[in-house]
């Protein structure tokens, strides 16, 4: 599998207050560990088991997920801003590796 | 398949469940209802789960298994005395009825998600939230499947 790329949308700017909506999705095979290859032998699982959202070192929102999240995985959740700042995301998949994001956010 | 045929013929406790899960709205029994209400009772760390509050989104019918996209809405303040921590998504057909668990926090603002999941074949796909003050509420969809997504 490529390196998985994430991908995020997060508005450049939101009103003090106000409630955005954030869609994420990275690359992923989510290999589900239910497949055989053509030996019959079981495919192993490899998936992204976990997803968070911290806004300034905050957490927001996170995920625990298993192998029946689609390949792809995408994921659309909100967040209240009070104030500028970064949103982290962060993917952590079953072999261990982490991918992150970052997105700034201006609040007026 | 034949963990879920050996759990299924060994669990005396799947009458049990059935009894205490009475109220849930009845649903047909699948290939993993078992599994599925022990999920449930987990979660739920002793609340009894009632209807209302939240709102499962998912197609009557899904064309493809392997992509199925649902979301869900659960009503909520989300100020720090009152919130959603979170809501879990189980699929009672799939040979794990596990599909996520998601965690929110008062930041979220609203808790509503969506996300895409694989369904192997037609089966209720179910949404437990679970409060701050320890409620538990949950809603079913039926889901039919016409090209199942587990890749076998």
């Amino acid at each position: 599998m490529a390196t998985p790329k994430p991908r995020v949308k997060v508005p450049a700017k939101a009103a003090k207050g106000e409630v955005v909506t954030i869609k994420t999705l990275i690359s992923h095979e989510m290999e589900s560990g239910q497949r055989k290859d053509k030996d019959g032998k079981t495919i192993p699982r490899q998936i992204i088991n976990k997803f968070t959202c911290t806004f300034n070192g905050q957490p927001v929102f996170w995920c625990d997920m298993a192998p029946a999240i689609s390949a792809n995985p995408y994921l659309e959740f909100t967040a209240k801003v009070m104030e500028s700042g970064t949103f982290t995301f962060t993917w952590l998949d079953d072999n261990g590796s982490v991918y992150t994001a970052e997105n700034k956010i201006a609040v007026e | 398949m034949h963990l879920t045929r050996r759990r299924a013929l060994g669990l005396a406790a799947g009458a049990t469940s059935l009894a205490v899960f009475g109220f849930v709205p009845l649903r047909a029994r699948a290939a993993n209802a078992e599994a599925t209400d022990a999920a449930i009772k987990e979660f739920a760390g002793g609340a009894v789960p009632q209807a209302g509050r939240i709102v499962l989104d998912a197609p009557e019918i899904a064309e493809n298994g392997n992509t199925v996209p649902i979301s869900v809405a659960v009503e909520s303040p989300m100020t720090a005395g009152d919130y959603v921590q979170s809501v879990m998504f189980l699929a009672d057909g799939n040979p794990n009825p596990s599909v996520a668990t998601l965690h929110f926090s008062p930041m979220s603002g609203t808790a509503a998600a969506t996300t895409r999941i694989r369904l192997a074949k037609t089966q209720n796909v179910l949404a437990v939230a679970k409060m701050s003050n320890g409620a538990v509420f949950v809603d079913t969809k039926l889901v039919k499947v016409t090209i199942g997504g587990c890749g076998g």
